[in-house]
């Protein structure tokens, strides 16, 4: 097997989620999920669009910042990545803080477009490097945007997870995520260890298949040198050996 | 220049009065910074602050300046140097009057000021937190449809917009390129303030190629000429982000003292004007 590194193992996983998309778009702050989209757009057959915020060459949106989301709403986005300070087994996501509100004791960012597209693309990946009980939680403190709705218009929400540690899939009808694969190196005991809610896993859960010489050799070459107009920095880091 | 519409930065930054409600766009979009200094050299108070749709830097600043006393916006950060601390303090203070949006919720109800309607709906929102706290956020039944709740959202009717473009023309049309949301602002906005780097002798409005992408003058109430007017920030493909600056801003805001520090050097900057 080749050697890779995690964050290549991240990117190889996300293209795969993303087979069959149309459109995908990247929100900010994202260069995993942005050189992910990129190979799977490098994999397909040339039918899928990537619009990447924050890229000249791979954006394009001529209506400004409301395009992204009136696309969204008109279903011309198939998937979507959100993260989140705090996401819990409802599938709920926390982008404002913990503590209480207004006035917390820690304050992240804001809830960003989540509120809203958490709704309206079908395909939305969480995507957290981080896999710990401070951010995998029983129950968010702040609700950006919900897991599930009932009787509210929404097409769109949460369809899998991805962590330093595994890929889950959500299942909408249960409100409940299912650990579908553990990546290298990691356990189902860890997993649970490092997750502060319930969620299913078959008797025998297998192993993240990692990239084939062939996917490291794009990531390596024509996706990092693509991710590196946005993401000069996550670039630069990508060339470090396994 | 043309009657008074050109005037110094200082002259500019005089017309966002205490007490305004101001609209500023993203990082990336083109931020007066450098009327933003005038701002905090004068020691502008009680600003009602729109970020659209989200804050960086200049919200940070203004913040930790205390010119700030109501925060409406979806996010505020400074991106890859990391979180907005000034913003990040004064609410653990409990200094602002917040008003947590979301992105699309603060385009839409700018549009909505665009149009002259005082209200507009917007899907998604419906079960998160955000609609518990925005008492002036309220969900209606689609009256077109049956089982259809859905969110509706005040106008947004800045007072006043301030951004920094590329290029004015004499007869104060002013090139925003692809940044449309500048345009949206401006629409939506009582006044539009503007600072540019460069002006030219020509109509904008006569090249077609470039016309769509000029907010015409009608809109535009002031315009400055500051060169480098975004910096620290990237203004387009013109410059990019000083990432030192940016970096040097991140480490010092994270302490009052630091703060007032990196403020002090950045006021007794010399100003770069045409």
């Amino acid at each position: 097997m080749s050697a890779f590194t995690r964050t290549e193992l991240l990117i190889t996983v996300i293209s795969r989620l993303l087979r069959g998309c149309h459109h995908v778009a990247v929100g900010a702050s994202s260069p995993i999920p942005g050189s992910g989209a990129l190979l799977a757009r490098s994999l397909s057959s040339g039918d899928m669009r990537v619009s990447v915020l924050g890229s000249r060459r791979n954006n394009f949106f001529t209506n400004g910042g409301v395009e992204l989301f009136d696309l969204a709403a008109q279903g011309r986005i198939d998937a979507f990545f959100l993260g989140g300070g705090q996401i819990d087994g409802q599938g709920n996501i926390n982008l404002v803080g913990v503590g209480g509100y207004p006035r917390g004791n820690v304050r992240w960012p804001g809830s960003f477009g989540s509120a809203y597209l958490y709704f309206l693309i079908p395909r939305v990946i969480l995507f957290r490097e981080e896999h710990t009980r401070r951010v995998m939680v029983p129950q968010v403190d702040f609700v950006s945007a919900p897991g599930t709705s009932d009787g509210v218009h929404r097409p769109g929400g949460p369809f899998a997870m991805v962590t330093g540690l595994g890929l889950f899939y959500f299942d909408r009808d249960r409100r409940r995520f299912r650990l579908a694969s553990v990546h290298p190196r990691h356990t189902v005991e860890e997993i649970r260890d490092n997750t502060g809610f319930d969620f299913d896993y078959p008797a025998v859960v297998p192993e993240t298949p990692g990239p084939d010489e062939s996917i490291l050799a794009k990531i390596r070459g024509p996706i990092r040198a693509e991710i590196a107009e946005t993401y000069p920095r996550f670039a630069e880091r990508l060339t470090q050996k396994p | 220049m043309t009657n008074g519409l050109f005037v110094p930065v200082n002259e500019l930054s005089e017309l966002v009065y205490d007490g305004a409600k101001l609209a500023v766009p993203k990082d990336s979009c083109g931020v007066a910074m450098e009327a933003t200094r005038e701002l905090v050299r004068r020691g502008v108070r009680d600003l009602h602050l729109v970020c659209v749709p989200i804050g960086g830097i200049q919200a940070d600043i203004l913040i930790g300046s205390g010119a700030v006393r109501t925060l409406e916006t979806s996010g505020v950060t400074l991106g890859e140097f990391g979180g907005a601390p000034r913003f990040a303090d004064a609410i653990r203070e409990g200094k602002l009057a917040m008003r947590d949006a979301t992105c699309p919720a603060v385009h839409a109800a700018l549009q909505a000021a665009q149009k002259g309607i005082p209200f507009i709906p917007l899907r998604g929102l419906i079960g998160s937190d955000l609609m518990k706290h925005r008492s002036d956020w309220k969900v209606i039944d689609n009256p077109f449809a049956e089982n259809d709740p859905i969110a509706v959202l005040p106008a947004i009717r800045p007072d006043v917009s301030l951004f920094h473009a590329p290029l004015a023309d004499r007869f104060g049309n002013v090139f925003v390129g692809r940044e449309r949301e500048l345009m949206t602002m401006a629409h939506a906005s009582r006044d539009t303030l503007v600072t540019v780097e460069e002006t030219t002798d020509e109509n904008l409005l006569d090249d077609d190629a470039r016309a769509g992408a000029v907010l015409p003058a009608i809109y535009v109430s002031k315009i400055a000429v500051v060169k480098q007017g975004a910096w620290p920030l990237a203004l387009g493909d013109i410059y990019p982000d000083d990432e030192t600056t940016l970096a040097r801003y991140a480490m010092l805001a994270r302490t009052a003292d630091g703060f007032r520090q990196f403020v002090e050097e950045w006021l007794s900057r010399d100003l770069v004007e045409a």
